[in-house]
């Protein structure tokens, strides 16, 4: 990576060094991978209690069609996105993602009906190319970038309890609700959802309430800050695809088992169906199945397999099959947890295949995903 | 005697027979760990060549042999619960006891007063 001389800031930079956070770069970005306490019970806080993480450094996007009316950014989004925009309700968001003309993706997104227009939520480090992809490309559509909001995620079990100290209407909202609140006196857009696993919310606000907001809700005792290590282990025991390393463009959408995240009016024979970049191969998939596909991998010993590590269909490594995407140790699962890209024969849960660590091959066995039983509010 | 490596390796000599592990700072540094691989008893570790693996959540780290000698016991303990090397790093979180090939190499390495120098 380069040596970027003016890594940005989020809002909440100031407060993360208060707390201790041990910064990193991240797409351009400094951000605390880690507090005092450290990844494992940052992780395993997040799961028992409610974890505060910064997620200001991904981008937040308003598109509004210059008609102002909902169906018409919708109808555009939906050429560059092969989910059912059109039939999200008002309130509602729901997962996708860009393809390109291969039918590969060019990011995962989060996107959400706000009446007259969407509110997007995409990664950090594609966000100036979404941007830029998205005004290109998107007809009759004003795309805005965000710049002056920070945007939080409250995480775990005691969330709702955390987050109703601040917002009483928070037990209210479901998994993919998005509402309007105000919060110690700011406008602040709140989806329930996250990328944890865990029941939690994710908030947006004005960048110039953010730390006091997050200080008040690190003042609840359940709470505390969690970095981006923890993020990590946390939604790979979730089962959830990070962007540049389970997904990118040389993965379709059906070979990284996404085929949830399609809704029947853009599948063969909906109302919409296609009208999105390579829709020919992932119709085509989503009907005949693909050759390779993303698995969940468990390995039967105690060593953690990383990503990029190789995978085999024997113990000797003679016959090389795919490779880890994601891999560490789950602090939930007590155990090492990863998933991959494996041939169709090999992904039956269940399927003993190796991986090579450090010169030797090691047992793991195709898992189904996710390795931790969500607890999303639906 | 206890002396210190610039990889943030201690060792305790008792003869020609050096107990080796990582220190507190280290440990701290590699945050909690949650898997341990050491090297075989028998095996013959040439200096700075990997001699165990240590994992936190988040990444990998080698372990390298301090001197030349060969591995006469492993702590066992660390590979059934990798948070003692966090609780007790240069105590119960010891990694392996070495022969050295010869003892006089230990002269060369740090002491704590310079070992401190060193993490300041």
């Amino acid at each position: 990576m380069d040596q970027s001389p003016a890594l940005k800031q989020t809002p909440l930079h100031a407060l993360h060094l208060s707390l201790g956070a041990k910064m990193v770069p991240f797409a351009g970005y400094d951000m605390p991978v880690q507090y005092p306490a450290g990844v494992l019970k940052e992780h395993l806080h997040t799961r028992s209690a409610a974890g505060l993480f910064d997620v200001s450094h991904m981008g937040q996007v308003i598109v509004r069609a210059a008609s102002g009316a909902y169906d018409d950014a919708a109808l555009a989004l939906e050429a560059l996105v092969p989910v059912d925009i059109l039939g999200l309700k008002p309130g509602r968001q729901r997962y996708g993602f860009f393809t390109d003309d291969n039918g590969g993706m060019l990011d995962d997104l989060m996107i959400a009906n706000r009446v007259d227009h969407l509110f997007v939520v995409v990664n950090a480090a594609c966000k100036d190319a979404d941007v830029a992809y998205m005004k290109g490309n998107l007809r009759n559509c004003e795309v805005t970038l965000l710049e002056d909001r920070a945007l939080l995620a409250l995480q775990g079990p005691r969330a709702e309890a955390v987050l109703a100290t601040l917002w009483p209407d928070a037990p209210a909202a479901r998994f993919m609700d998005v509402r309007d609140a105000t919060i110690l006196g700011a406008d602040c857009i709140i989806s329930r959802s996250g990328y944890s696993g865990e029941d939690g919310f994710e908030i947006s606000m004005p960048a110039a309430k953010a730390e006091e907001i997050a200080k008040a809700l690190l003042g609840h005792p359940d709470c505390e800050a969690v970095g981006l290590g923890a993020r990590d282990s946390l939604r790979l025991e979730a089962g959830l695809c990070l962007y540049g390393n389970d997904i990118d463009t040389t993965t379709s959408p059906i070979e990284a088992s996404l085929e949830w995240a399609f809704q029947k009016a853009r599948k063969a024979g909906g109302d919409r169906a296609g009208g999105f970049p390579g829709a020919d191969r992932i119709l085509e998939e989503l009907e005949s199945g693909t050759t390779r596909h993303r698995v969940g991998l468990k390995p039967e010993g105690k060593a953690p397999v990383r990503a990029h590590a190789q995978l085999f269909a024997d113990a000797a490594g003679q016959r090389h099959i795919g490779e880890v995407t994601s891999g560490t140790f789950g602090p939930s699962v007590e155990g090492p947890v990863a998933m991959g890209y494996v041939p169709s024969f090999y992904r039956e849960p269940g399927t003993q295949i190796y991986a090579e660590v450090r010169g030797k091959y090691l047992p793991l066995t195709i898992a189904t995903l996710p390795f931790i039983k969500p607890t999303y509010k639906r | 005697m206890l002396k210190f490596t610039a990889e943030h390796e201690w060792l305790k000599l008792d003869g020609d027979i050096a107990t080796v592990g990582i220190t507190a700072h280290a440990a701290e540094q590699l945050g909690d760990l949650v898997f341990v691989e050491l090297p075989e008893v028998g095996a013959e570790l040439t200096k700075d060549g990997n001699a165990a693996t240590v994992e936190s959540v988040k990444a990998a780290s080698d372990v390298y042999a301090p001197l030349d000698g060969e591995v006469t016991e492993v702590n066992q303990a660390i590979v059934d619960d990798p948070s003692l090397v966090n609780s007790a790093p240069q105590g119960a979180g010891w990694f392996f006891k070495l022969k050295l090939k010869n003892s006089a190499d230990a002269d060369a390495l740090m002491d704590e007063a310079a070992y401190k120098d060193l993490i300041g």
